[in-house]
């Protein structure tokens, strides 16, 4: 009985472990694509929580989840277009305006909240969908085959993401932009294109990853909702050293460990919640510290361009 | 071509170059005024509450001095880190930490006498936002971790450790004995007490000191060796590392001294205002110290009337909220567009700058 208590245990850790990696997935993939292009994008936890407005209103009052899904895509266009106003055309100090962006995220979404919504409500989501078949297999159906849409695109986003990056001529720009972009300026490479594609492809994700918590995922809007999972986002992609799979370990890492502090409190054992918490911070800062050292951090990462210049 | 006279033309320009940030801040409330229209909320109603919040009264005025204390404390630490090149995101960590040492050694010691234990609790407030501004700092100078991620994760953690001590080990006894456990320490003993300047009004002895240790980190900057130094790597890290400054040494060291005015500022806050280690100690100052720091143009001096500036938008916002139902979240969103309308307008100096440089 206790064997059996610890194989569910063990596969429940691994089944909400994926689960919960799809927002960062979303956000972390399309952060990748900002960062290789030379823009560090701190603002996704804006981004992150404008689109989990969007999408849980829309859903909401239109009663369509794919609709939902849309606004929040659309609105984190929008706010990565901002984004690439401010630190590509403009070329603001990238650091404090994604705190800029962030801050404004934040606030709009919490008035927003409070205006329209004024409290606590939750819809339905998008529902899980089981793979005939391999959903059927006894604990790893449920671990693996037993989702909700968005689960499974996060997945399918990486391989396509790795391939955009490393086989196409898009992916080979974006990394050009990013590593030397007065090169590939030279070289007849429209860098302000590109970044303003890559920055708005993030916004999107981000927007997108913002719907996945609260239409896919919690199926809720709350004010402060995303509690700082952009800026892990952000994190996850150092971590991942400007690699999608990388990326990808990081965010299943991390959402391991996020699910084995929920298990510990599901569990009872005697950790108090608040330390159980810290953990995935602590993670983050020595995945930081150990992703440090690797040297293919994009050579031209929060340095803005400027055409004929030195 | 090259004309070296400051003529008229050129005056106008260095004053349109000193207030276009500055414009940062009507621009954004004018796109608040936006929001309230859509949201259908009269933004003259809604922001006259706000102005009436703020300086509507000279006890409105103390409150918002009192708010404006640890916005600038914290600014001061940002406006360091930055002038040395780095950024510290981490204040609202650093002043959590800064709160709940000062408390705990005043509260441990509260047998000691006013002129001993008042000023240790600061000092201790300081070296525990010291130490969590160290941490990014050793990370960035050892390793080269991004210290703007790593300030945020020490945000995060100061918080839940915060929480954790504040639900359990440091609760107030008597919440325990009362069965409502609300989530604050026990009172702090009366001697650490910052001096109220004109009772029953809140305004404390910790808004003098904010204002003197500004002075103190022009002082620093400016006049100093080290400041130099500070200010020499922030503007040029490779000429400074030929010219013999150990760079690291000095990023490292803008953090530390970041997160120590951010414990300062957590310490004033328990120390003069609540007198208890509570949730919520901080409430964004960390984050709305930044945006003082900017609008300051990251002088010490500016950062004073930039931190009574947003320390009045801030109580203005609670006004509104309790006037005319506005969320005070407007203001969250409003601060946010300052800080992107500031960095934003950075362009136009910098343009400025390299023109001169290719005129000669």
């Amino acid at each position: 009985m206790a064997e059996l208590f610890t194989l569910t245990t063990l596969f429940g850790i691994l089944t909400s472990g994926i689960r919960l990696a799809t927002p960062y997935l979303y956000a972390a993939i399309g952060e990748t694509f900002a960062q290789c292009s030379g823009v560090l994008n701190l603002g996704v936890d804006g981004i992150m929580l404008m689109g989990a407005y969007s999408g849980f209103y829309v859903a909401m009052k239109s009663g369509n989840l794919w609709l939902g899904l849309l606004a929040a895509a659309v609105t984190g266009i929008l706010m990565g277009l901002l984004m690439a106003l401010v630190s590509v055309t403009l070329q603001a100090q990238q650091g404090i305006s994604g705190i800029g962006l962030q801050l404004f995220g934040l606030g709009l979404s919490t008035l927003l909240f409070k205006t329209t919504l004024g409290g606590v409500e939750s819809i339905a989501g998008f529902a899980r969908i089981k793979i005939p078949l391999l959903g059927d297999i006894p604990y790893i159906g449920d671990a693996f085959f037993n989702h909700n849409i968005l689960v499974y695109c996060a997945f399918l986003l990486v391989p396509l993401a790795n391939w955009v990056l490393n086989r196409t001529t898009f992916g080979l720009k974006v990394r050009a932009v990013g590593q030397n972009p007065k090169a590939a300026d030279t070289l007849g490479v429209n860098v302000t294109l590109i970044r303003y594609i890559t920055v708005t492809l993030g916004g999107m994700l981000a927007g997108i990853a913002g719907a996945s918590l609260s239409i896919a995922l919690i199926n809720l809007f709350q004010e402060n909702m995303t509690s700082g999972m952009g800026f892990i986002a952000v994190a996850l992609v150092y971590f991942g050293s400007w690699r999608p799979i990388g990326v990808m370990w990081g965010a299943l890492l991390f959402s391991f460990i996020n699910a084995l502090q929920l298990w510990i409190q599901v569990l009872g054992i005697p950790l108090p919640s608040d330390i159980a918490v810290m953990l995935p911070y602590i993670l983050t800062i020595l995945a930081l510290t150990f992703a440090a050292n690797r040297a293919s951090t994009p050579a031209a990462l929060t340095k803005p361009f400027e055409r004929g210049e030195a | 071509m090259p004309d070296n006279k400051p003529g008229i033309k050129e005056y106008l320009n260095r004053t349109l170059e000193a207030l276009l940030p500055l414009l940062g801040l009507p621009l954004a409330l004018l796109l608040g005024a936006v929001m309230l229209l859509a949201l259908k909320v009269n933004p003259l109603t809604a922001y006259s509450a706000m102005l009436e919040g703020a300086v509507g009264s000279g006890y409105a005025i103390s409150v918002t001095l009192i708010k404006a204390t640890p916005l600038l404390l914290v600014g001061l630490g940002i406006v360091i880190a930055y002038r040395g090149g780095v950024v510290n995101i981490g204040g609202e960590g650093q002043l959590i930490v800064g709160a709940l040492a000062a408390t705990a050694l005043s509260i441990g010691m509260s047998a000691w006498p006013r002129w001993a234990l008042l000023p240790m609790s600061l000092i201790v407030g300081v070296l525990a936002g010291a130490v969590w501004g160290s941490v990014p700092g050793l990370l960035k100078s050892r390793i080269g971790v991004n210290e703007i991620l790593s300030t945020v994760m020490m945000n995060s953690i100061a918080l839940q450790f915060s929480n954790f001590l504040l639900r359990g080990p440091m609760i107030d006894p008597a919440e325990l004995e009362a069965g409502t456990r609300i989530a604050q320490s026990a009172l702090l003993p009366e001697q650490v007490w910052l001096t109220r300047m004109a009772p029953p009004i809140r305004l404390h002895s910790g808004a003098i000191l904010a204002v003197v240790m500004a002075f103190l980190v022009y002082i620093f900057l400016w006049r100093t060796t080290i400041g130099y130094r500070i200010r020499a790597v922030g503007l040029n890290p490779h000429a400074s590392r030929y010219a013999g400054i150990p760079v690291p040494f000095y990023q490292a060291l803008c953090l530390i001294l970041g997160g120590s005015f951010a414990g300062l500022a957590g310490a004033v806050e328990v120390m003069g205002l609540h007198h208890r280690m509570m949730e919520g100690v901080s409430s964004g100052y960390g984050f709305s110290g930044i945006v003082a720091a900017l609008f300051g143009k990251l002088h010490p001096l500016g950062a004073i009337p930039a931190s009574v500036l947003f320390g009045g938008l801030l109580v203005g916002g609670n006004q509104m909220q309790r006037a005319v139902q506005v969320p005070s979240a407007l203001i969250d969103a409003i601060l946010g567009l300052v800080v992107l309308f500031v960095v934003s307008a950075d362009i136009y100096s910098r343009k400025r700058a390299r023109r001169r440089e290719i005129n000669g």
